[in-house]
C-alpha cells in the first residue's frame, strides 16, 4: 500500500464480530506532533479501534501503520514497544503500589525476566520519574499509595505512566471522564504541553474539551468516517449535526 | 488387532460403550450440575462430589428402610427425588453461609469448598461409618437385555442413561424455557441491572447454587445402581466432572453433553485395550493437552469481544 | 548495608525476621529436641520449600498452583531412584531371583533395569536431574498455559488434573515405579549410612541451610522491578501487558522457580525420611501445602515457614489422640483461613504490628514499601461471557 510519512497510516481497517461490522473499511491518518481527536456517538466503534491498534483486538482485514511498521503483526507488548502508548476508558494502575513505583515499573528498561531481575534504580532513572511526575502534577503524591488518589489524579497517574514509556504516538480513552472542571482545564494544559514531542490520539465525548486541545477532530459513525476536519468545520457539518451533535 | 475379528470388537465397542454409558450418565450429572455452578455463576465448587455422595448416601438410607418395610421393587423413584430435595437443601445452606461471601474471589471459593468437601467426608465418615455400603436395588433394575447372542446391556445402565436424558432436559426446559431461568440469565450477565429491573439477585444466586448441589444429588441416586458409596466417593468424580466441564466449554449446555459423552466414551473403551490406570492416564492427558491448545474448551461460544 | 545485601535480607525488619527464624531452626530446635523430633521437623521443613515457592507463586504472582506435589515428587523421585540403586547392590540383593536391581522391580518380574534409571548410578547426574528435570516440566506446562493466556482457576484445575495423572501413571506402572507403596528401604548415600541419629542431624542442618538460601534468594528477587512486576501482573495483566511487558514469560519463570525449589524440597524430604511415594505427588498434598501456606501468610517467606510448621505439629499431634477431629480441623482451618485471615499468621502480625504503632505515634504519614495486602482479582462477571476461558477479563 502507500507508503506514509504519517506517523499512523490506517488503511482499510475492518473487524467483524460475527458479521456484525464494529469498523467498517476505515481509513484514517495522523501526523507527527499532532493532537487528533475522536468522536462520535456510543457504539461508533471509537475504542474499538485504539484496541485495534494496540492490539486487543485482531483485525478481520486491513492495515496499521506506525511509522509504517505494520502493527497487525504484532503482539501487544510487541507494539507498546514500537513506541504506542494506550491509556484506558477506566483508570488502569496499580492499587497497591506507590504512585513513584507505578511509574517505575513503566520505565522502559529491564522489560524482560533478566532485565527485571537485575534492574537498578539509576540516578537517570529517579530523574525520569521526578520529571514526569512533575508533568503531570503528583510530585508531592510519590510515596502514596495510588490507590489513595482521587479519580482525576489516577487518570493523570496513568497518563504520566505512558510518557514513562516515551511513546511517539499516545492513546487516550475518554481522559477527563469523571473529572472536576478545573481538572478538566489542567488536563488540557498537560495535553496540550506533551503532544508537543508526539503524536498523540484522544477519544472524548466532551466537546468544550475538545475545543481546547484539537488540531483536528475525526467523527465517527458506525465504524465509519463521517466527517473529518478542525472543530469548527465538524460542528457546521451538517450530517454530523444530525447524527450526533443534535442540537 | 489383538487377536480379537473385526465383529468381536465391533461388539466389544458396544459392549464398553454401554458400559461407557453409565459412567457418561454419573458423569453427565455431575457436569450438568457443576457447569450451572462453575459455567454460569464463575464458582468452584470443590465440594461438589460431596454432594454427590449426599445423594447416594440419601438413596442407601431409603434403600435400608425400604428393605424393612418390605417395598423395594417401589422406593426407588422416591429416593431419586430424596436425593434431590436433601443435596438441594444443603447447597442452599452452604450458600447462604459460606458461598455468597466469596463471589468475586474464585481461587479463594475454590480452596474454601475444598476445606468444605474434607468436613463434609468427615461427617460421612463419623454418621455412617468408614465402610462402603450399597443400596439394595429394585428387581426391574437388575440383570440385562441381550439383543443379539454377543452383547449384553444392563439395564440399570438404560435406566441411568434414561435418568441423565430426563434431567438434562429439565434442566434445559428451566434454564431457557422458565420465568426463573431467565432471571438467573440476567443476573449472570448483568448483575446489577438485574437488580435495578428487581429480581432477587441474592435469592438467584442461591437458588442456583442449590439447584447445581441438587443435581449432584440426583448423580449420586444414580451412582448407586453402579457402584457402592463410602465417604471419599465424591473424590474419584470432582477431577473428571471439573475436566467435562471445562472441556466443553463451560457457558454451553450442548457442550457439556458432549464433552461427557466423548470423555466417557473415550476412556471406557481406552481401558478395555489398555490397563485401567492408562486407559485413565491417556484420556486425561489428551484432554489436557487439547486443552492447552483450546484453553476455552470445544464448544465455546463465538461472542463478541 | 550495601543494596544487595538488602535485597537478600528484605531491610532491617526482613533481616530480625530472618535472624529469629534462623535462631529457631538452627538453634533452639535442635538442642531442644530429640533425634527422632528432629526428624520429624526436618521433614515439616522440606514442605516449607514448597510453601516459599507458593509465596513468590500465588502471594505475589496471583497463579494458583495445586499441583506443586508434582514438583516436590519429582525432585525427591530423582533422588529415591539414586538411593535405590545404591541399596541395591548385588550383595544385598543376593536372594532375589535377579540380583542387582530394586526389590519391586524384582517382583515384577523385571530382569534388567530399565533404561530411563540407567542415569540414576551417578550422583552428579541425579543432582543435575533434581534440578532440571522438574523445571523443565514446569516449563513445558507454563508455556504451554500461559502463552495461551489460561490463568486463574482453569490454571488451578489443570494442574490438579497433570498431578491426578502424573500419581495413575507411577502408580498403575509398579514395575518400573515402586507403584502406590513406591521406593523405600533407602540405606546409605555414597556409602554414607542417612539412617543413623548422626546422619539426621547433618542433613537437618543441610536442609535448614537450603531453606534459609532459599529465603534469601526469594527475597531478592522479590525486591527487585521482577517482584513489583509480579504484584503489578496479579493485579492487572493488562495494564502490564500494555506497558511493554510480555507477561508470559514472567510467569513461566516464577513458575519454574517454583518448581525448581520444591524439587529440593523433594530431594531432602527422600533423604530425610528414606523413602518417596505418590502419596506425596497427587492433589491431596498439593493442597495441603497451599494450606500451609496459607495459615502462615502467602505474602510472608517467613510466616509460611512458621505455618507450615504448625499445621504439621498440629496434624501430628491431633492424628493420633483424636484422627477424626483432626479433619474437621483441616477443613475448618482451610474455610476460616480464606474467609477471615486471608494474609494468615503473617497478616493478623502485621496488622497488630501497625495497631501498636499507630498508638505510638500520632501523625502517620503512611511510608509504604509494598504493600502485602491481598488484593485478588475483582471478578465483577462470572469467568464465561465474552471472553475465552482463562483470559483475564
Amino acid at each position: 500500500m502507500s507508503n506514509t510519512d504519517f506517523v499512523l497510516a490506517i488503511e482499510d481497517l475492518t473487524v467483524s464480530f460475527d458479521g456484525f461490522k464494529a469498523v467498517d473499511a476505515l481509513t484514517l491518518y495522523v501526523d507527527k506532533n499532532e493532537l487528533r481527536v475522536v468522536i462520535g456517538p456510543n457504539g461508533a466503534g471509537k475504542t474499538t479501534v485504539l484496541d485495534l491498534i494496540c492490539g486487543k483486538t485482531k483485525s478481520t482485514s486491513g492495515s496499521i501503520k506506525f511509522n509504517n511498521k505494520e502493527l497487525t503483526k504484532l503482539s501487544e507488548h510487541e507494539i507498546v514497544r514500537t513506541g504506542v502508548g494506550r491509556k484506558f476508558q477506566t483508570p488502569s494502575i496499580y492499587e497497591n503500589l506507590s504512585v513513584y513505583q507505578n511509574l517505575e515499573v513503566s520505565y522502559p528498561k529491564g522489560r524482560n525476566v533478566w532485565g527485571s531481575l537485575t534492574f537498578k534504580r539509576t540516578e537517570a532513572v529517579l530523574e525520569q520519574v521526578n520529571k514526569i511526575a512533575r508533568e503531570i502534577m503528583l510530585e508531592e503524591q510519590l510515596e502514596m499509595e495510588a490507590a489513595l488518589l482521587s479519580h482525576g489524579q489516577k487518570q493523570w497517574l496513568e497518563i504520566g505512566m505512558l510518557l514513562m514509556q516515551e511513546p511517539e504516538l499516545l492513546m487516550l480513552d475518554e481522559p477527563v471522564a469523571g473529572m472536576s472542571a478545573k481538572e478538566r482545564d489542567q488536563t488540557a494544559d498537560l495535553l496540550n504541553r506533551i503532544c508537543q514531542n508526539r503524536s498523540v490520539l484522544v477519544i472524548e465525548h466532551d466537546m468544550e474539551f475538545v475545543k481546547k486541545i484539537a488540531h483536528k477532530v475525526t467523527v465517527l459513525h458506525q465504524g465509519k468516517i463521517l466527517a473529518e476536519g478542525t472543530m469548527e468545520q465538524v460542528q457546521a457539518d451538517e450530517r454530523v449535526i444530525e447524527v450526533y451533535l443534535g442540537h | 488387532m489383538f487377536g480379537y475379528s473385526m465383529a468381536d470388537i465391533g461388539n466389544i465397542v458396544v459392549m464398553q460403550g454401554f458400559s461407557g454409558l453409565s459412567l457418561f450418565s454419573v458423569l453427565l450429572l455431575m457436569a450438568l450440575g457443576l457447569a450451572i455452578i462453575f459455567g454460569q455463576m464463575g464458582v468452584i465448587n470443590m465440594a461438589h462430589g460431596e454432594f454427590m455422595t449426599i445423594g447416594a448416601y440419601t438413596t442407601v438410607f431409603l434403600s435400608k428402610l425400604a428393605v424393612k418395610y418390605d417395598i423395594v421393587n417401589y422406593y426407588f423413584v422416591f429416593a431419586i427425588i430424596a436425593a434431590f430435595i436433601i443435596a438441594f437443601a444443603i447447597g442452599y445452606l452452604v450458600e447462604f453461609v459460606l458461598i455468597r461471601h466469596l463471589y468475586k474471589r474464585p481461587l479463594d471459593t475454590l480452596l474454601a469448598t475444598w476445606g468444605l468437601s474434607l468436613v463434609m467426608q468427615q461427617i460421612f465418615r463419623s454418621t455412617f461409618g468408614a465402610k462402603e455400603v450399597s443400596a439394595e436395588l429394585p428387581q426391574w433394575l437388575l440383570g440385562a437385555f441381550q439383543p443379539t447372542s454377543d452383547i449384553e446391556i444392563p439395564i440399570n445402565g438404560v435406566f441411568v442413561m434414561g435418568l441423565a436424558a430426563v434431567v438434562t432436559f429439565g434442566v434445559f426446559l428451566f434454564m431457557f424455557r422458565s420465568r426463573w431461568g431467565l432471571n438467573v440469565r440476567a443476573t449472570v450477565q448483568n448483575r446489577v441491572m438485574a437488580g435495578a429491573v428487581g429480581i432477587n439477585t441474592k435469592k438467584v444466586d442461591r437458588v442456583t447454587f442449590a439447584l447445581g448441589c441438587g443435581i449432584a444429588g440426583v448423580a449420586g441416586a444414580a451412582f448407586t445402581t453402579i457402584a457402592s458409596t463410602g465417604p471419599t466417593t465424591g473424590s474419584l468424580y470432582i477431577v473428571d466432572s471439573f475436566m467435562v466441564v471445562v472441556f466443553g466449554g463451560a457457558a454451553s449446555l450442548m457442550g457439556t453433553i458432549a464433552s461427557a459423552f466423548g470423555i466417557a466414551q473415550a476412556q471406557s473403551i481406552l481401558q478395555f485395550f489398555m490397563t485401567s490406570s492408562m486407559g485413565k492416564v491417556t484420556t486425561l492427558l489428551v484432554i489436557v493437552l487439547i486443552l492447552m491448545m483450546k484453553p476455552e474448551g470445544l464448544f465455546a461460544a463465538k461472542v463478541r469481544k | 548495608m550495601n543494596t544487595l545485601t538488602d535485597k537478600l535480607l528484605g531491610g532491617k525488619q526482613g533481616a530480625i525476621g530472618l535472624a529469629i527464624l534462623a535462631a529457631i531452626i538452627l538453634i533452639v530446635l535442635p538442642l531442644g529436641l530429640d533425634p527422632f523430633r528432629i526428624g520429624m521437623v526436618g521433614k515439616y521443613l522440606t514442605y516449607a520449600f514448597v510453601a516459599v515457592s507458593l509465596v513468590l507463586l500465588w502471594g505475589y504472582g496471583g497463579i494458583l498452583s495445586l499441583g506443586q506435589g508434582i514438583f516436590f515428587g519429582l525432585g525427591g523421585y530423582c533422588m529415591a531412584m539414586f538411593l535405590k540403586l545404591e541399596a541395591s547392590d548385588p550383595v544385598s540383593t543376593k536372594i532375589q531371583t535377579t540380583p542387582g536391581i530394586p526389590d519391586f522391580m524384582d517382583w515384577n518380574q523385571i530382569t534388567a533395569i530399565p533404561l530411563f534409571w540407567q542415569p540414576f548410578h551417578s550422583f552428579t547426574l541425579t543432582i543435575l536431574a533434581v534440578l532440571l528435570v522438574p523445571t523443565l516440566f514446569a516449563f513445558i506446562i507454563g508455556f504451554a498455559m500461559f502463552k495461551r493466556r489460561v490463568g486463574g482457576v482453569y490454571f488451578a484445575i489443570i494442574t490438579q488434573a497433570i498431578a491426578l495423572i502424573l500419581t495413575i501413571l507411577i502408580v498403575g506402572q509398579q514395575g518400573y515405579t515402586g507403584g502406590v507403596n513406591g521406593i523405600t528401604d533407602l540405606k546409605t548415600l555414597l556409602g554414607w549410612d542417612i539412617r543413623t541419629d548422626h546422619a539426621k542431624y547433618i542433613l537437618y542442618y543441610i536442609n535448614a541451610f537450603l531453606l534459609i538460601a532459599i529465603i534469601m534468594a526469594s527475597r531478592y528477587i522479590l525486591s527487585s522491578k521482577f517482584g513489583m512486576l509480579l504484584l503489578a501482573m496479579r493485579d492487572k495483566e493488562e495494564r502490564v501487558r500494555f506497558s511493554g511487558y510480555d507477561v508470559s514469560n514472567f510467569k513461566i519463570f516464577i513458575f519454574c522457580f517454583a518448581a525448581l525449589i520444591s524439587a529440593i524440597g523433594g530431594a531432602m524430604f527422600t533423604l530425610q525420611v528414606g523413602f518417596m511415594s505418590p502419596t506425596f505427588i497427587g492433589i491431596v498434598p498439593s493442597i495441603e501445602m497451599v494450606i500451609f501456606a496459607a495459615v502462615g501468610g502467602r505474602m510472608s517467606l517467613i510466616g509460611v515457614v512458621y505455618g507450615t510448621l504448625l499445621v504439621n505439629y498440629g496434624k501430628s499431634v491431633f492424628s493420633e489422640t483424636y484422627p477424626e477431629l483432626w479433619l474437621f480441623l483441616m477443613g475448618g482451618l482451610f474455610i476460616s483461613v480464606v474467609m477471615f485471615f486471608p494474609n494468615g499468621l503473617a497478616g493478623i502480625y502485621t496488622d497488630l504490628m501497625k495497631k501498636f504503632q499507630s498508638r505510638k505515634t500520632k501523625s502517620v504519614p503512611v511510608k509504604l514499601e509494598v504493600v502485602a495486602v491481598v488484593h485478588e482479582k475483582t471478578e465483577s462477571e462470572p469467568i464465561l461471557t465474552s471472553e475465552p476461558a482463562g483470559a483475564k477479563a
